[in-house]
This record gives C-alpha cells, sequence and structure tokens, in this order.
C-alpha cells in the first residue's frame, strides 16, 4: 500500500468515526475506554473510573458553563461594564468545602476496591513471573512448569524497520507470544513478579492487574478470570531498547484443559532434559544455534553479529568471540553484571548454550571452533 | 528589614560567572570522561578534570577579591548585607536538603528494605524466594554479602572525641565572634586559630578511622547498604568540614589583616553558620549512623 | 521596609557587543537570555517530539530504531521541563519581579549571571553523549526516561556525563532561586507589603523555596546513582541490601513538586492577566496566596503517586492516595477565582487573554485527569499508559506553556516598545489551540485503550489515533514557528506601544516607558 493510500484509508477512517461517533456500539472496535475485563477486580476499577470520570464531567460542565458565559455576556464590545467585586469569604469556603465533600465521596469506594487488590491470600495457583530484557519467564512453583515467552516470530520480523512486512497483515501485532501462560478460569491465581535485571511491569488489561517487576523484590498480587480467552497485556514499565516488544499472553481455559497442559508441559521438559546431554555435529550444532541466537541474543548483537556498538558490541570479530573458548562460554552462562548481557545459565540448557556458542564462533567471518553441550555442563 | 542608607550596590559586569562555568564544565566534564572511560586498569584521562579545577580555584581567588575590595570600599550597605544574610541562609538550607536525601537512604534501609528483604511487611515472598535463610539486621551488607564480612566502628571511640571536638569547635568559634564584637581581637583571633586547629584534628581522626575501617574492619564503600550509607553520609560530612575549615582559614587570615569591624563583618558570621550547620550535622551523624 | 536607590560603578553604563550578553549584571538582560535560551530548547525539544510523533505516525517502523527512539522521549522530556520550561519561567522572573516590586535589580546580580551561563553547559553536557563515538542513529544518548529509573540507567555506559548534567542544572536552579527569594524579601519598594505584591512574584517566591528544598535531593539522588556505578556502593541494589525503588521514592520528592515549580509561575501570570482583561480586580487575592502555599506545601508529601504500582505496603498507597486528591482543593480555588474574575467583568480578548482563557479550560482538564490518576485503584490500569502521556500535555503543554506564551505576548510590547502583529498572533492562538487538542486529547482514548507509553511501535488497534494525534502535534509544531516568527517582527519593529500597553493594566512594570529603561527604579517607588 502506498503511502497516500495509506493515508486516505486513515481519513476515511477518521471520517466514519466522527459520524458514528453518537451510537455507543460503533465506539467499541475503536476502545476509547477503559476495558471492563473479565475479573471482579477490573470490572470495579472501571467503575470507579466512570464515576471519577463523570463527577470531573458534570464538575468541568459546571466550571466551564460559568466561563462561557461571562465570555459571552461579558464581553466589552457587547457594553459589559466591569463590576469591581473582589472578595466575598462566603463563597471562597464553599468553593473549598464542596470539592472536599466530592473528594471523600470519590476516596470511600476507591479504599474498598484497593483493599481487595492487595488482599493475595488463599490463592489456587502461584506463578512466578520474572522479567528479562526482553522476555517473561514464567514459573508456576506448585507445577514445576518453567518457561520462557517472548514475542512470537511473525511480529518479530514484522517489527524489523523497513522490514517490508505490512503489520495489517500480522495477526495480533505486538501481541502475540511464542508460548503464552495457561491458567484455569474461576481460580484466584498469585502472580508473583520480580526480574532479572532492570525494572519490568506485568500488565495485562482484562485481567484489571499490572504489578512492577523489581529485581531483587518480589511484589504479590492475584487475578481471578472469570470467563476463558485470550487476554493480551504488555510489559508497561520502561525496560531499554526493546521495552514496546515484551507483550505478555494469558490463556484462561476451564479446569481440565488447564491439568492436560500442565502435564504435556511437564513431560516436555523431561525429554529435553534427556536430550541435551549428547555430543552433535557441527552442522546440527550450527543449525540450532542460528535458532538460539535469533531467538535469543539477536535482540542486542543483531542478525549480523554487528551489534549497536558501543551499547551493544558486535560478536563478529569480537576478541571474546573468536579468543579462549572459556572466556566465550563464561560471559554467555554467567553475563556481565551492571550490563545488559545476562546471564543465560537458566534460560538455556546446555545443547542450546553450545550451540549458540559454536554458530556464534563460526559466523559472520569468526571461525574459531566448536563447542559440545558436555564442554557447557563443565563450564557452568 | 533594614532601613538602606545610601544606595544599593549593583556590580557592573563581571565575567567571573563566566569564567566559573566554564571551569566547572571542565571540571565536570573531565570527571566523568574519566569515569566513563573507567577501566580495572584505573581512571581514565584526568587533564580536563585537573584544569577545571584550577580554573574553578583561579575564579574564586579572582571573584572573592573582587566581593572583598568591594566591601573593604564599603560599598555594601546594610540593605546588601541583608541580602547576603538571606542568600547563606538559604544557601545552608539547601545544603541540609542534600544531607536530607542521604539521610533518607540510611532511613529507608534500615526501616524498609532490610527489614522487606528479611520478609516483612508484604515481602514474605521475597524473601522466601529469592533469600531463604537472610534474616535482616543492621549492619548489613545484603543478603548477597557484598562486599565481605565486616565490622563496624563503635560509637564511643574516635566519633565520640570527634563529637567533642566539633562542639567545642561551635563553641571556640562563637567565642571568637563575642571577641569580634567586642573588638578584642586578641580573642577573635585565638578563638578561631582554635577553631581552625580542631575542625583540621577532626579531619585527621576521620582519616584514621577511614584507614583503620579499610585495613582492620574490611568496612568500606562497597560493604553493601551499610558501607554505603556509612561512607556517603560521613565522607560527604567530611567534605563539609574540609569546606568549612578552609573557609575559617580565610577568613583567619582576614582576621589578621584586620578586615572585619566590630559591625561589619558578614563573611566571618556566614562561614560561622555555616559551621554550626556542619557540627548540627555531626550530631544527627554521630547519633544515626554511628549510635543507634 | 527598604528604600531601594541604586549605585552603579559606572552609572548609565551601557555595554554592548558580545560581552554585553556574556558579562552582563542586568536582570533585563539575563531576563532576555534566559528567554531565547528556552526558546531554543523548546524547538530542540519539539523537533524531537516531532520525531516520537513521526515514528508513532504509523504502526510498524519506518523512521527511527527503537534506541533511538526511546532517546529521543528522554530528552524530549528533560529538555522540555529543564531547559524549556523552567528557564523560561526564570527568564520571566528576572524581567518582571524587579520592575513588579520597585527594585533596582536582582539582589546579587553577579550571581544572577552565573545561574544562566550555567544552563548552557549543563545542556551541552546532557546532549553530548548524543553524538558521541558510535553511530548517531543507534542512539548513543540518555535512553532510559526523563525519569532515569535504576537500575535501566545504571546499564547507560556514559551516564556521569548526564550525572553531572543535572547537578550543574540543580546549581544554576538553587543560585536563580536565592537570588529570588533575597530579591522580593530584601527589595521590595516601601509600601510593597507582602500582601501587595504582583500574584506572579508570589507565586515564583514560593517557587522559588520549592527549588531550593527539591533540587538538593535530586543532586542526592544522582549522587548516589553516580557513586553506585562507579564506586560499588549498593544504594539501588537488593543483593547489598538496598532496593531500586529507593531510587523512585527520591526522585519523586523531587519530581512531583518538580511539577508545581513548573505550573505556578504559571498560575502567577494567569493571575496577572486575567484581570486586566476583565478590567476588575482579581478575585481572592488572599485565597490565591493561600491556595499557592498549600500546593506547595502537599506537593512535599504526595510523591509516590507515581509508584502506585511498585508494590508499597497498602497503607502507604491509601495514604499517597488521599493526600494526592486533596490537592484537587486549593486548585479548584483558583480556578474558580479567575472564573469568578471575568464573572461580570469587561472583557476583551486580546491574544494574551486567549492564551489566559485556554490556560484555564485545557489546564483544568489536565488536573481532571491528574484527579484520576490520583485514585489508586484506577491508576493501576492508567499507569505507565498515555492517558497519563495525555494528562501531563495538558498540565505542561496546555498548562505552563500555554500561560508562558500569554506572558510573552503580554509584556512583549514592554520589553521591546513594540506591539505585535495582533493578526498574526491571533492565528498563532488559534492554529495551535485547535492542534494541541488533535494532538493530545485522542491520546486519552489510546491510554485507556491499553496504549503503554515510551514505545518506538503499537499494535494496530492504536493506529487511528496514533496517527491522528500526530497530525494534530505536526500542526502544532509548525505553528510555533509562526510564534518566533512574531517574536522577531516585534523585536524588529512594530507599533510603538505606550507605557501603560493595555487600557486597565495594573502594577509597577506599566509604569515605565515602553521599552522599559535599561535600569529601572534607580530611586524606589513609593507604594500607597
Ligand atoms: C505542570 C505539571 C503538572 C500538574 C499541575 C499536575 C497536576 C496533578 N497531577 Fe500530574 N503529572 C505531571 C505533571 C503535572 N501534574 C507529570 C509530568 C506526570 C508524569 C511524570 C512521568 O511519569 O513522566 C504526572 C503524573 C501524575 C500521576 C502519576 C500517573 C502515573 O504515572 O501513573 C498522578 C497520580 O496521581 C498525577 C496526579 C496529579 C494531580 C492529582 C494533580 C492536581 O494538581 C490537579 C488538580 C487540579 C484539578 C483537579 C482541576 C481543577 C479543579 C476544579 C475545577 C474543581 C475541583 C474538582 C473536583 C473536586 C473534581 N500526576
Ligand atoms: C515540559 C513540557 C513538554 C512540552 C512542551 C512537550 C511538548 C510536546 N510533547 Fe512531550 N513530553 C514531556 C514534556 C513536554 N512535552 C515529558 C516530560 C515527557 C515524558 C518523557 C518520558 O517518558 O521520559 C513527554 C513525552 C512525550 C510523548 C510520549 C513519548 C513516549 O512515551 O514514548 C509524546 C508523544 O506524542 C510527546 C509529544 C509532544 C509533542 C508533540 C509536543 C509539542 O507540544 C511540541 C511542539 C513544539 C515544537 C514542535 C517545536 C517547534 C517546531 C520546530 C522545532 C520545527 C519542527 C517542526 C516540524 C517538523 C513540524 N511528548
Ligand atoms: C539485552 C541485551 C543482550 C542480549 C539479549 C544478549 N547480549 Fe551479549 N552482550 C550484551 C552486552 C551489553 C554486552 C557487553 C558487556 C560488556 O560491557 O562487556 C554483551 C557481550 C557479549 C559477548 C562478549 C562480546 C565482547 O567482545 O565483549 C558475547 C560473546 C555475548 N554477549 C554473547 C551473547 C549471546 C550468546 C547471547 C544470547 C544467548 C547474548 N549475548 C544476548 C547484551 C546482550
Ligand atoms: Cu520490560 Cu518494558
Ligand atoms: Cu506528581
Amino acid at each position: 500500500m502506498s503511502a497516500i493510500q495509506t493515508i486516505n484509508k486513515k481519513l476515511v477512517g477518521f471520517f466514519c468515526l466522527a459520524l458514528l461517533a453518537g451510537p455507543t456500539s460503533a465506539w467499541a472496535d475503536y476502545a476509547l475506554n477503559m476495558t471492563k475485563g473479565v475479573t471482579k477486580i477490573s470490572e470495579e476499577v472501571y467503575d470507579l473510573h466512570m464515576l471519577v470520570l463523570i463527577i470531573c464531567t458534570v464538575v468541568g460542565i459546571g466550571v466551564f458553563g460559568v466561563i462561557i458565559y461571562s465570555l459571552i455576556n461579558h464581553r466589552k464590545s457587547k457594553g459589559a461594564v466591569a463590576a469591581q467585586f473582589h472578595e466575598s469569604t462566603t463563597v471562597e469556603v464553599i468553593w473549598t468545602t464542596i470539592p472536599l465533600v466530592i473528594l471523600i465521596l470519590i476516596a470511600i469506594p476507591a479504599t474498598g476496591t484497593l483493599l481487595k487488590i492487595e488482599d493475595s491470600s488463599d490463592a489456587d495457583v502461584t506463578i512466578k513471573v520474572t522479567g528479562w530484557q526482553w522476555k517473561w519467564q514464567y514459573d508456576y512453583l506448585d507445577e514445576n512448569v518453567s518457561f520462557f515467552s517472548s514475542l512470537s516470530e511473525a511480529s518479530n520480523k514484522a517489527r524489523q524497520r523497513d522490514s517490508g512486512i505490512n503489520v495489517y497483515d500480522v495477526k495480533h501485532y505486538l501481541l502475540s507470544v511464542n508460548e503464552p501462560i495457561v491458567v484455569p478460569v474461576n481460580k484466584k491465581v498469585r502472580i508473583l513478579t520480580t526480574s532479572n535485571d532492570v525494572i519490568h511491569a506485568w500488565w495485562v488489561p482484562a485481567l484489571g492487574l499490572k504489578r512492577d517487576a523489581i529485581p531483587g523484590y518480589i511484589n504479590e498480587s492475584w487475578f481471578k478470570a472469570e470467563k476463558t480467552g485470550t487476554y493480551r497485556g504488555q510489559c508497561a514499565e520502561l525496560c531499554g531498547k526493546d521495552h514496546g516488544f515484551m507483550p505478555i499472553v494469558v490463556e484462561v481455559v476451564d479446569q481440565d484443559k488447564y491439568k492436560q497442559w500442565v502435564v504435556a508441559k511437564q513431560e516436555q521438559a523431561i525429554a529435553e532434559a534427556a536430550a541435551s546431554g549428547k555430543a552433535m555435529s557441527k552442522s546440527e550444532l550450527m543449525a540450532r544455534g542460528e535458532k538460539v541466537y535469533k531467538g535469543n541474543c539477536m535482540a542486542c548483537h543483531q542478525d549480523k553479529g554487528q551489534g549497536l556498538p558501543p551499547m551493544f558490541p558486535a560478536l563478529a570479530g569480537s576478541k571474546i568471540a573468536t579468543g579462549p573458548v572459556k572466556a566465550h562460554m563464561d560471559i554467555v552462562i554467567h553475563g556481565k553484571p551492571g550490563t545488559a548481557m545476562q546471564a543465560f545459565a537458566q534460560q538455556l540448557n546446555d545443547a542450546d548454550l553450545a550451540a549458540v556458542i559454536t554458530y556464534e564462533r563460526n559466523s559472520w567471518g569468526n571461525s574459531a571452533g566448536m563447542v559440545q553441550p558436555s564442554d557447557v555442563k563443565a563450564a557452568r | 528589614m533594614v532601613q538602606a542608607q545610601g544606595s544599593y550596590y549593583l556590580p557592573k559586569p563581571s565575567y567571573w560567572p563566566l569564567v566559573g562555568s566554564i571551569g566547572l564544565f571542565l571540571t565536570l566534564g573531565g570527571f566523568a570522561y574519566a569515569l566513563v572511560n573507567k577501566t580495572d586498569a584505573g581512571m581514565g584521562n584526568m587533564t580536563a578534570m585537573y584544569v577545571g579545577m584550577a580554573v574553578i580555584v583561579f575564579m574564586l581567588f579572582g571573584w572573592f577579591g573582587t566581593v572583598i575590595r568591594e566591601s573593604q570600599a564599603g560599598k555594601f550597605n546594610d540593605q546588601v548585607d541583608v541580602t547576603f544574610r538571606m542568600a547563606m541562609a538559604w544557601f545552608i538550607f539547601s545544603e541540609v536538603m542534600f544531607f536530607a536525601a542521604f539521610f533518607g537512604a540510611l532511613f529507608y534501609a534500615r526501616q524498609l528494605s532490610v527489614p522487606w528483604l528479611g520478609g516483612a511487611g508484604n515481602n514474605a515472598m521475597t524473601n522466601e524466594l529469592l533469600y531463604p535463610g537472610y534474616t535482616a539486621a543492621w549492619p548489613t551488607n545484603g543478603p548477597g554479602e557484598v562486599g565481605g564480612k565486616f565490622e563496624t566502628i563503635g560509637a564511643w571511640g574516635i566519633p565520640f572525641y570527634n563529637t567533642l571536638i566539633l562542639l567545642s569547635s561551635g563553641v571556640t568559634v562563637t567565642w571568637a565572634h563575642w571577641g569580634l564584637k567586642k573588638g578584642n581581637r586578641a580573642q577573635l583571633i585565638l578563638g578561631l586559630l582554635a577553631t581552625v586547629v580542631l575542625g583540621f584534628t577532626f579531619l585527621g581522626f576521620q582519616a584514621h578511622e577511614y584507614f583503620e575501617a579499610y585495613t582492620h574492619y574490611n568496612l568500606k564503600l562497597t560493604s553493601g547498604i551499610y558501607g554505603s550509607t556509612f561512607f556517603m553520609l560521613t565522607g560527604f560530612h567530611g567534605l563539609h568540614v574540609t569546606l568549612g575549615a578552609t573557609m575559617l582559614t580565610v577568613i583567619l587570615i582576614r582576621c589578621i589583616k584586620g578586615h572585619f569591624t566590630a559591625k561589619h563583618h558578614f563573611a566571618f558570621e556566614a562561614v560561622a553558620w555555616y559551621w554550626h550547620f556542619v557540627d548540627v550535622v555531626w550530631l544527627g551523624l554521630f547519633i544515626f549512623v554511628y549510635w543507634l | 521596609m527598604s528604600t531601594a536607590t541604586a549605585t552603579h560603578d559606572q552609572h548609565d553604563h551601557h555595554p554592548t557587543g558580545i560581552t554585553r550578553w556574556l558579562f552582563t549584571t542586568n536582570h533585563k538582560d539575563i531576563g532576555t537570555l534566559y528567554l531565547w535560551f528556552s526558546f531554543i530548547m523548546l524547538l530542540t525539544g519539539g523537533a524531537m517530539a516531532m520525531v516520537i510523533r513521526a515514528e508513532l505516525l504509523y504502526p510498524g517502523m519506518q523512521v527511527v530504531d527503537p534506541n533511538f527512539f526511546n532517546m529521543m522521549t528522554t530528552m524530549h522530556g528533560l529538555i522540555m521541563v529543564f531547559g524549556a520550561i523552567m528557564p523560561a519561567t526564570v527568564g520571566l522572573a528576572n524581567w518582571l519581579i524587579p520592575m513588579m516590586i520597585g527594585a533596582p535589580d536582582m539582589a546579587l546580580p553577579r550571581m544572577n549571571n552565573w545561574s544562566f551561563w550555567i544552563l548552557p553547559f549543563a545542556a551541552l553536557m546532557l546532549v553530548a553523549p548524543m553524538f558521541m563515538g558510535g553511530n548517531f542513529s543507534s542512539g548513543q544518548g540518555p535512553a532510559f526516561g526523563w525519569t532515569f529509573y535504576q537500575p535501566l540507567s545504571g546499564q547507560y555506559d556514559k551516564l556521569a556525563f548526564f550525572i553531572f548534567a543535572v547537578h550543574l542544572l540543580g546549581l544554576s536552579s538553587i543560585m536563580g532561586s536565592i537570588n529570588i527569594i533575597a530579591t522580593i524579601l530584601n527589595m521590595r519598594a516601601p509600601g510593597m507589603t507582602l500582601m501587595k505584591m504582583p500574584l506572579f512574584v508570589w507565586t515564583w517566591l514560593i517557587t522559588a523555596f520549592l527549588l531550593i528544598a527539591v533540587m538538593p535531593v535530586l543532586a542526592g539522588a544522582v549522587t548516589m546513582m553516580l557513586t553506585d556505578k562507579y564506586f560499588g556502593t549498593s544504594f539501588f541494589h537488593a543483593a547489598g541490601g538496598g532496593d531500586p525503588v529507593l531510587f523512585q521514592h527520591v526522585f519523586w520528592f523531587f519530581g512531583h513538586p518538580e511539577v508545581y515549580i513548573m505550573i505556578l509561575p504559571a498560575f502567577g501570570i494567569v493571575s496577572q492577566i486575567i484581570p486586566t482583561f476583565s478590567r476588575k480586580p482579581l478575585f481572592g487575592y488572599a485565597s490565591m496566596v493561600y491556595a499557592t502555599a498549600a500546593i506547595a506545601f502537599l506537593s512535599f508529601i504526595v510523591w509516590a503517586h507515581h509508584m502506585f504500582t511498585v508494590g508499597m505496603p497498602v497503607a502507604g498507597e491509601l495514604y499517597f492516595m488521599y493526600a494526592t486528591v486533596m490537592i484537587a482543593v486549593p486548585t479548584a480555588v483558583k480556578v474558580f477565582n479567575w472564573t469568578a474574575t471575568m464573572w461580570k467583568g469587561s472583557l476583551t480578548f486580546e491574544t494574551p487573554m486567549l492564551w489566559a482563557v485556554a490556560f484555564v479550560f485545557l489546564f483544568t482538564i489536565g488536573g481532571f485527569t491528574g484527579l484520576m490518576l490520583g485514585v489508586a485503584p484506577a491508576d493501576f490500569q492508567y499507569h505507565d499508559t498515555y492517558f497519563v502521556v495525555a494528562h501531563f500535555h495538558y498540565v505542561l503543554v496546555t498548562g505552563a506553556l500555554f500561560a508562558i506564551i500569554a506572558a510573552v505576548y503580554y509584556w512583549l510590547p514592554k520589553w521591546t516598545g513594540h506591539m505585535y502583529d495582533e493578526k498574526l498572533a491571533k492565528i498563532h492562538f488559534w492554529v495551535s489551540a485547535i492542534s494541541v487538542n488533535v494532538l493530545f486529547f485522542p491520546q486519552h482514548f489510546l491510554g485507556l485503550a491499553g496504549m503503554p507509553r515510551r514505545i518506538p511501535d503499537y499494535a494496530v488497534q492504536f493506529a487511528d489515533w496514533n496517527f491522528v494525534s500526530s497530525i494534530g502535534g505536526f500542526v502544532f509544531g509548525l505553528s510555533q514557528i509562526l510564534f518566533l516568527f512574531i517574536v522577531i517582527k516585534t523585536i524588529r519593529g512594530g507599533a510603538k506601544a505606550t507605557d501603560r500597553v493595555w487600557d486597565s493594566a495594573d502594577g509597577l512594570e506599566w509604569t515605565v516607558p515602553s521599552p522599559a529603561p535599561y535600569h529601572t527604579f534607580e530611586t524606589a517607588p513609593e507604594i500607597k
């Protein structure tokens, strides 16, 4: 679509919108207002939002009404002569008291809702959510399920600058992930947010839940979804370069489906662990390494290993990636504290690590030998 | 507010402020450059910083010299004097707020963050999942035992002597002030000299304490939150004592030169105020950093 | 009360050339310097906003890379706050306060010069890293938001430049504020009691107090950042017993009063302009003063409303919610007082009045959304979305900036001796007032619909309103070029302005000739 076409489409859309602005149903698509969400809390928050909004609108109409009346009727060109009053204690007292009363009226329901939000006791499922630059790690504490969730590949491709992909063709552009979390409906799910590097915030509007993920601390919050479905959200705290690209997808399913999912995840984990000890050929390593690289490293070190110096160093020709293998394994496994280079020990298994290190040592002009999963295991 | 006699002195255009700005820019820019290029081997190139510091010293001599000359020439009437007083008072207030930030950090760590790491308040899971086995206590270098085991400096040794030293220096400077007001030069100079000596003695003790901390107690700037707050607060205070003692020295020299009269000696008073402020901050330090 | 008459080393000394500006100790020259500096910064920060809006025009990444985008957001916020709005109000203070209180100059003219001349160097230090090493387009400058939260800012490799730039800005502000306080408290003409001072002077007195109280705290915050990054301290690291959230507390202890530092002088300006064009004294002068003081006081105890989602204990959240919404009360008093001033006045709508009236409407809308944000449970949904962006642009752009523009139109004839081109000025007003709403109003919808702030790209359901907002932004941006043109045109010529300029303008500054002579009130006027 050419730029002009796009603009035209936009303008038409805009005017249609203006025409349809009357009936509320037409607004729905454009989402002008806060979502009601699918939890009791999100609904209460919505009501609170509407309450304050309406109060403000009413007060606004009152105040603006008076001003507009003056602007129209008390203008010099209409022969208005200025009165000279400039004080009235009575009036001042009245218009100090009225807002005060209104505020107290707002504060009462707000307090109730807040107390409910902060009560995360008696949860049925507990999920630890860890923010990483720029993905989420989910640990189901009681089920022993753990995985990472990052921006889906389709979105990731499309969001590259001048990718040539029309983002309207990508399903749920920027709001889809490679692996969503799955939770049971009508159960109290406790979310424990924390972070591995900088502050992130886990936010799903429909669940009425936003909570910061702070490195070194754990914040508790909870939700109880009352409708099955897929709910999408995003990281809501600036966390560096790809802050805009770490979405959250929550699938709320019924109890049985949830159970099945948990079992499947547990079996998958066992299979992967078994596979990761074996020695691999170079071509195997390279193929797997490329995938791991694209999924985990490319965001910073870029697709051709050129990095974004000086913030993110190039790996092509880098001293570490072409030098002694020990230093290379060390920085990938343990990261470098105080920089964006994170420890991948937890995120990737031995085979993945061996593969990605081999890949880095043998791509973009580098040529520095291979690494086997057993080497990684020893270096951990 | 005073009744002005004569007229308010307005200085003519001056290049000192611009020189000062350039000095500040070079100093801080140079320091930043050195830090940004810091490696394990040490700081980056610091030439610009040193040049900047020299420019600042040059500016201070030039600017203060001008002010002193103006003062000696009797250009500052009482109203100007009031301006100076207000300016100094508000400057000290700004310093109070600067210290408040660090005291705030100390209180926050002691009352909130460390207990939270130990599981207090709504942070039960923080302790359970991230730091099992860590119990909150003060002093601490955190669950990561950052900087390794360390010992703290007891309140009743050097810190206590330093308290006495600073308190008595507050007395001596006041005594010197009385001398000045009475026109008793000997009392003025003696009192001021004592203050300066006490000030530098304080600094000597503190340097010794730092040395001990680093060599014998393994208490360092890097010793977790305890080391951070300890050295930040005492170090920042020490910097102020250094500044105050230096200014007192300048004032002492000016007194010896006979710059001040019983009525006209705002510079003396400003430094005395500053000294008292440094004194009071020390009391806060003594209580909250060393004692409690 | 003191009589202020002035002596000069060289009487009637009127320096010329470049050194006039470099070495000046004259409050009018320094005011002019501040105002031009802030205008340049407005254009710079505005150009960055244009990059932001250009990237957000369509979904997908077209114009810049993500890190560059974050750098634009960050630098835009910093430059607008510290470079455009604050220096503009300080410039107005310099120009106006001595004239309004009948003083010969500022209390400490040499330090006044220093306060200004630190600024360009601070700005240089702030922007220089953008151009250091590497390739410009990958974003070398600060890219961690104007709030520079730890630990994200700790990852920035040129952090020291940023930190010292903030130190310099703080130093400049503190010295400037000390000067303003000393001038107001010590240099008033005989008979000018505190409760006779023009409201602009009052608001600046309180603003200066706020500045002296909070700028050092910001300096403390960045100093702790400095030692954390370069000297191994643990203030903001949990492992060592610190807390990243401590940074936020210290920052917002500064940051919240900071937003009132930007708006209080604006309140003062509007309180000068509305009575003039209503031909009626300001309603409730005393209550205006008390309300200003109350806002300043409250501003110290509400900071954590920016941090509702960090996981504070619930008691803290409740307290900060109650305290925050309380600010609506004194602010309401102000809005009602302006309304009552216009009521039964004899209104005319010269350009300054248009901006002032637009201020009252649009600032109030921004205040309303502020009130909504203050309701903690709802803020969980609003926080870090475009709803917040909409809120603060209504209070900052249509609040602070509109008031500053109003002030420029109002006092420009006094400064230059020429009337501005009323026709162009009206065009400037109407284009700005309409486009600014096209720019920022849809951002409320975006935020409520779930668009986070500080993102370079967004899901397609946000596309339409972003498009609208960007178009509004470009128009608003272009209309500021018109403003620049009008100001320059007025300086270079135009109808001669009378001394009083506006037929019912009240205050000492209107008793001196237009343009105001280089030195005013060398002998203090007598106030009855
Ligand atoms: C000039 C600047 C300015 C001003 C004046 C204000 C004014 C207010 N602000 Fe705003 N604010 C900012 C600048 C400003 N703000 C900025 C820059 C940010 C974002 C920072 C960042 O994160 O980058 C922010 C963010 C911000 C937040 C955090 C949002 C978030 O990140 O989640 C909150 C939350 O409470 C808030 C609240 C308020 C309140 C209650 C007021 C009140 O003062 C408003 C009071 C005014 C009125 C209410 C209108 C007038 C009243 C009446 C007409 C009658 C009475 C009405 C009733 C009783 C209904 N602001
Ligand atoms: C203090 C005052 C202030 C002012 C005046 C403005 C003015 C503007 N702001 Fe900004 N803004 C902030 C303070 C301010 N802002 C802050 C504090 C933030 C938060 C930063 C952060 O998240 O860390 C922010 C963030 C912010 C964002 C969110 C970015 C993000 O979250 O990623 C956006 C997006 O639209 C925006 C837009 C604009 C626009 C279009 C203007 C316009 O009003 C600007 C108009 C002026 C001009 C355009 C200048 C004149 C014109 C030219 C120089 C010529 C070029 C013009 C063209 C090519 C048309 N601002
Ligand atoms: C969030 C950003 C980010 C991601 C994702 C990332 N890195 Fe890095 N990486 C960095 C940064 C920053 C450095 C520089 C650290 C320093 O200052 O020494 C770095 C350094 C390196 C180095 C050393 C290069 C040199 O010459 O100094 C290697 C090797 C490396 N990373 C490999 C990887 C691998 C393998 C992955 C994926 C599995 C990865 N990185 C993912 C940010 C990242
Ligand atoms: Cu993670 Cu933003
Ligand atoms: Cu605030």
